[in-house]
């Protein structure tokens, strides 16, 4: 960038806080990134008055003293994209933690710089483009296997175009080596830089039509969502949303996986790193760990570095998904990023919108979940070929205070998101998780994948779906009037109704994410739980009117038994299902009036 | 600036503007860093201090530590004493009682530092983060069997007024000793705001207990200044990091009363007209709090640990109060206490259900507790929760309206509360809480027990002989 030849360098004035002012900074934009003080800590211009800048720091600002340095670098927050980004972590702006302990011990220092990528690391380039090839922004040079399973595609950065005049043979090359030079002298390498702030490219934005598969029976069954949706996870402390969030970046069908642990815990990441290396890949059977990238900004950190967060992870997002890749970003949690908003927005004392976050904070989560979908990757479409497709899927955590929906962070992403997986504080006080509450969540996106369960589920999803979801709003309507009335006034077929309607909370909504065969449930299991709950009461209720009163229809051993098919592992449990089912009609039939 | 450090220190400034409530502003702000420590000199000769809270050229803003009643802006005074809060640290401060900024107060001379480390303290690099894996016994049952305390966790106790928190705190720290673990144990006592009786039982029952030599106390009372409130728990947490990660030591943090701790930080954001958040507390708060909290945990390589237990009292013992509410988002877990069990003369009365420990799965099963310890909580939590949903249905339609099965739960749930919750001060092991859970899994039939493996069931379900009357075990 042409700015950047002019340094611009000023003089700070006011610090309070994650916040500085400086003067003296004519000709600094908006978004740039400053460093400031002797230390060198970066931070992010966010308001402009004349010559004095108001900005973000995104490390701690103690000890510094007014009339120190600020000066301008004339690029906004960008991330480094290329190979060596998997089994990665990163803070919120980008540098490898790892890196950070080598220079700087356990505990984490002011003023610290690193790389993202590894500089000196080769990687296996082979050469897609041809000499004399006309490219443009996300068209593919190369590829390069970046681990077991992905192979990495090298692409043209967005925004630039022109004819290929080189492109180096297939090698070892560090990211910061030249793999191809365009006519007008450009040089490419396997390593370019985007800003976070801005969405990147694509040709084209597609209905999401394929499912998002999470292996938790709840989700799939009842509250799917779509490859591409956007969905959030709500629910007061200790109503399991980060266990949700685990499961999904464990279980899910996503190709790659960016965790975003956006002012949380530091003992749930250290878990996940001591975790996630030793288990397998659902899609390939490599190591979890070479499918994730995780940016982490735990609770304690600079709160200006958890606004980064989020957009850096959503951006690295964004490069897997312009490659081709299904991507998925779990944010958790998204409450903590609009914490920080507020807290910004009340330092520059902002006129505060609801409950003191700012009025711009709609916009903020709006554009940030928008940037999910199901796209053709930018990149020239040639005529009769297969687009190349990507998609990036968001989860995000909120964390309402008190459990209390009506405010505003909740309110405003369940605006813009698809999917809602309302977590209950009560439902996880008795143990049940996934503490989703079946009558308040939703998904939008059912009707757009009606035609893939059809087309790919066991025979008869969508009407089971539709019998289990009556079930469940029977049950809750008749418990009122026990409530009320006590068990007594119930006929025996309504009695029959809250048996299994317990039944379908114990055994299919209820999944363990630490039982080694419940944890990540296929199709074809949770479909069977279902088949053989519904089944059982419809074979009991023949039963009933056949006036068989409903304790001998209880005490049969089958209740138990089916309530212990999710014990079963996922491989063969059709014809374990397939016995039980004739069991259950055979003996459920085979009773008889005395 | 041009100026450095040392001359700084010597120069006294008479730039004082304006004094509100426990604030104070001085006319140049180029002048100290911010968090720098300042002397307060007081027209009457005494000298207070005060940290530079934020900076602009035209002002400085300093909260006083010891409150400004007595200062004038004529005749006082500022000079820099330190350019951060620091704290000392060595070894020789177990057995010591310091005040809520680190003076003593044991009538025994000041400690000769080791090194003196700021108490903002820095993150640990989340790299750097070694998994909580090792359970603590703490004797008791609910604690151990349902919500088990694992080193390193951060496990909140929220308690309302009047209800026996401190004995169960001080119930923990007589008991959770390292047991087979030669790394030396010690505790670090965190006073907020407490009162002179709370502050009697602790450091008596540390005493009684035979701890006492193993306690470094750093208390504020309840008639000390709030300022300094927000100093303690930072000074307390840089001790034991100075002992957990430089000197080995397994550390337990015990703070309380978070409650005072945020009031504190409430009158400052107040006396600087920032915009309230929830019920006036700050809109920080989440990430004050997390800047207190986070600091539990064990560091890959490093011998020792610190697990953190805060206690707060839930103000009208609301738990959707912002206090415990931001507490319970950070922390690993609550244990919770009920006034009802209370009433009923259960000890320590712990209200099993809205409790949870988050790390509990890393801390039980073979090698670590039990093999059945997970399936056997989830199936008792399950069993207690429905006995408990019964006998709220039971308020409405009355007794004889329930079914033979609602009534075994109901009886379940009793026993559970009396044999189980209430252990009074004596100390449970782990196994004879597990023994004792499976006696009463046996006043329900097997088939109800579909949280528990059939092979797990074979092992240890033994159904209650006869027709459930009984109300003791014979334990």
């Amino acid at each position: 960038m042409a700015v950047a030849e002019k340094q611009i360098t000023g003089k700070l004035v006011r610090i309070s806080g994650p916040m500085i002012e400086a003067e003296g900074m004519l000709g600094a934009t908006m978004g740039e990134i400053v460093r400031v003080g002797k230390l060198g800590l970066m931070g992010e211009v966010i308001r402009i008055d004349n010559d004095k800048i108001y900005a973000q720091v995104f490390e701690d600002t103690s000890g510094m003293f007014l009339g120190e340095e600020v000066s301008g670098t004339g690029v906004p927050l960008t991330v480094e994209l290329g190979p060596g980004l998997l089994a990665s972590t990163y803070d919120g702006i980008q540098r490898p933690l790892i890196t950070l302990k080598e220079s700087s011990g356990d505990f984490i220092s002011r003023g610290l710089t690193a790389l993202a990528l590894d500089r000196n690391r080769k990687w296996e380039f082979t050469p897609v483009a041809q000499v004399g090839q006309e490219v443009m922004g996300g068209d593919i040079l190369g590829t390069v296997p970046e681990t077991g399973a992905i192979l990495h595609k090298i692409l043209v950065p967005p925004r630039v175009k022109g004819r290929i005049k080189t492109v180096a043979p297939a090698g070892e090359y560090t990211v910061t080596d030249t793999i191809a030079t365009l006519e007008d002298g450009t040089n490419l390498q396997m390593m370019h830089k985007s800003p976070v702030k801005l969405p990147r490219p694509f040709f084209k934005k597609l209905p999401p039509n394929q499912p998002f598969l999470t292996r938790q029976r709840v989700l799939d069954m009842l509250f799917p969502i779509a490859k591409g949706g956007s969905s959030i996870v709500p629910g007061g402390f200790g109503s399991g949303k980060t266990v949700v969030e685990q499961s999904l970046s464990k279980h899910s069908n996503a190709q790659v996986i960016v965790y975003v642990g956006c002012g949380e815990r530091g003992n749930e990441m250290a878990e996940v790193l001591t975790e996630f290396p030793h288990l397998e890949d659902p899609n390939t059977g490599d190591s979890l760990m070479n499918r994730t990238i995780l940016v982490v900004n735990t609770s304690n950190m600079p709160v200006a570095a958890r606004d980064a967060s989020v957009y850096t992870g959503i951006t690295l997002a964004e490069y897997y998904r312009d490659q081709g890749y299904d991507v998925a970003l779990m944010a958790d949690s998204t409450s903590r990023w609009a914490e920080a908003l507020r807290e910004i927005s009340s330092r520059l004392e902002e006129m505060p919108g609801e409950e003191g976050y700012p009025t711009y904070l709609s916009e903020r989560i709006s554009a940030f979940y928008e940037r999910a979908g199901t796209v053709i990757c930018a990149g020239t479409q040639k005529e009769g070929e297969e687009p190349r497709m990507g998609s990036l899927t968001a989860v995000g955590a909120v964390s309402p205070p008190g459990g209390d929906y009506s405010e505003p962070v909740t309110q405003t992403s369940m605006r813009v998101v698809g999917g809602l997986w309302a977590l209950d504080a009560s439902l996880a006080y008795r143990r049940h998780y996934p503490s989703v509450n079946w009558n308040r969540s939703y998904s939008l996106y059912f009707d757009g994948l009606r035609h893939w369960f059809e087309e790919n589920a066991p025979a008869g999803w969508i009407s089971r779906r539709q019998q289990a979801l009556s079930l469940l709003q029977r049950e809750a309507e008749l418990q009122e009037v026990v409530q009320l009335v006590g068990p007594d006034a119930l006929q025996d077929t309504e009695r029959l109704i809250l048996e299994v309607a317990r039944l379908v909370r114990d055994v299919f909504l209820q999944q363990s994410a630490y039982s080694k065969n419940d944890a990540s449930c296929h199709l074809d299991k949770c479909f069977g739980i279902m088949e053989l709950i519904l089944t059982f009461h419809e074979e009991a209720e023949k039963a009933v009117r056949r006036e068989i009163p409903l304790s001998r229809i209880s005490s049969l051993p089958l209740k138990e038994e089916v309530a212990r098919t999710k014990e079963e592992p996922n491989e063969g449990f059709v014809e374990k299902k397939d016995a039980l089912l004739e069991r259950i009609k055979l003996e459920l039939g085979a009773l008889e009036a005395k | 600036m041009a100026t450095s450090t040392a001359d700084m220190l010597h120069k006294e400034y008479w730039d004082l503007t304006y004094i509100s409530g426990p604030l104070i502003f001085l006319k140049n702000g180029e002048r100290f860093p911010t968090g720098a420590i300042l002397n307060v000199h007081m027209p009457s000769g005494e000298v207070r201090q005060g940290q530079v809270l934020e900076a602009t050229k035209s002002h400085a803003v300093i909260q006083m530590l010891q409150g400004t009643v007595g200062l004038d802006v004529e005749g006082t005074s500022v000079s820099l004493k330190d350019t951060a809060a620091r704290v000392a640290c060595t070894e020789d401060m177990i057995g010591r009682r310091f005040n809520g900024t680190g003076v003593p107060i044991d009538g025994l001379p000041p400690v000769v530092p080791e090194k003196e480390v700021e108490i903002a303290g820095s993150a640990i690099n989340p790299v750097s983060r070694d998994a909580p894996n090792d359970f603590i016994e703490t004797g008791v049952s609910a604690i151990d069997g349902f919500n088990t305390l694992v080193r390193g966790q951060k496990l909140p106790i929220f308690l309302g007024s009047g209800l026996p928190g401190n004995e169960l705190a001080n119930m923990i720290v007589q008991n959770s000793g390292t047991k087979g673990d030669d790394t030396p144990f010690v505790v670090v006592f965190g006073a907020m705001g407490i009162t002179a009786r709370e502050t009697q039982y602790f450091l008596r029952a540390f005493e009684e207990g035979g701890k006492g030599s193993r306690v470094v106390a750093f208390i504020n009372q309840a008639d000390d200044p709030a300022i300094e409130r927000l100093f303690t728990p930072r000074c307390a947490l840089t001790v034991a990091e100075y002992l957990a990660f430089e000197k080995d030591y397994q550390v337990l943090v015990i703070l309380t009363d978070m409650t005072n701790y945020c009031e504190a930080l409430r009158q400052i954001s107040s006396a600087r007209e920032e915009i309230p958040g929830r019920r006036g507390y700050p809109g920080y708060m989440y990430t004050d709090l997390s800047t207190i909290y986070e600091r539990a945990g064990r560091i890959r390589g490093k011998k020792g640990s610190i697990t953190q237990i805060p206690m707060l009292a839930m103000p009208d013992d609301d738990i959707t109060h912002p206090i415990p509410d931001l507490t319970g988002y950070i922390t690993e877990g609550q244990i919770v206490l009920s006034r009802g069990l209370n009433r009923q003369g259960i000890f320590p009365p712990v209200d099993l259900l809205p409790c949870l420990s988050r790390l509990m799965n890393n801390g039980i099963g073979k090698g670590k507790t039990r093999d059945d310890h997970r399936e056997w909580a989830n199936q008792l939590y399950a069993a207690y929760a429905q006995g408990q949903n019964i006998k709220k249905l039971m308020a409405i339609v009355g007794e004889d309206a329930l079914t033979d099965l609602d009534r075994k739960y109901l009886h379940f749930s009793n026993h559970f509360e009396h044999e189980m919750l209430d252990q009074g001060f004596a100390r449970r092991s782990i196994d004879d809480t597990m023994d004792l859970g499976w006696k009463l899994l046996g006043l329900l039939p097997r088939e109800e027990l579909t949280r528990v493996n059939r092979n797990t069931l074979d092992r240890y379900y033994v159904p209650f002989g006869d027709d459930g009357k009984k109300t003791s075990f014979g334990l």
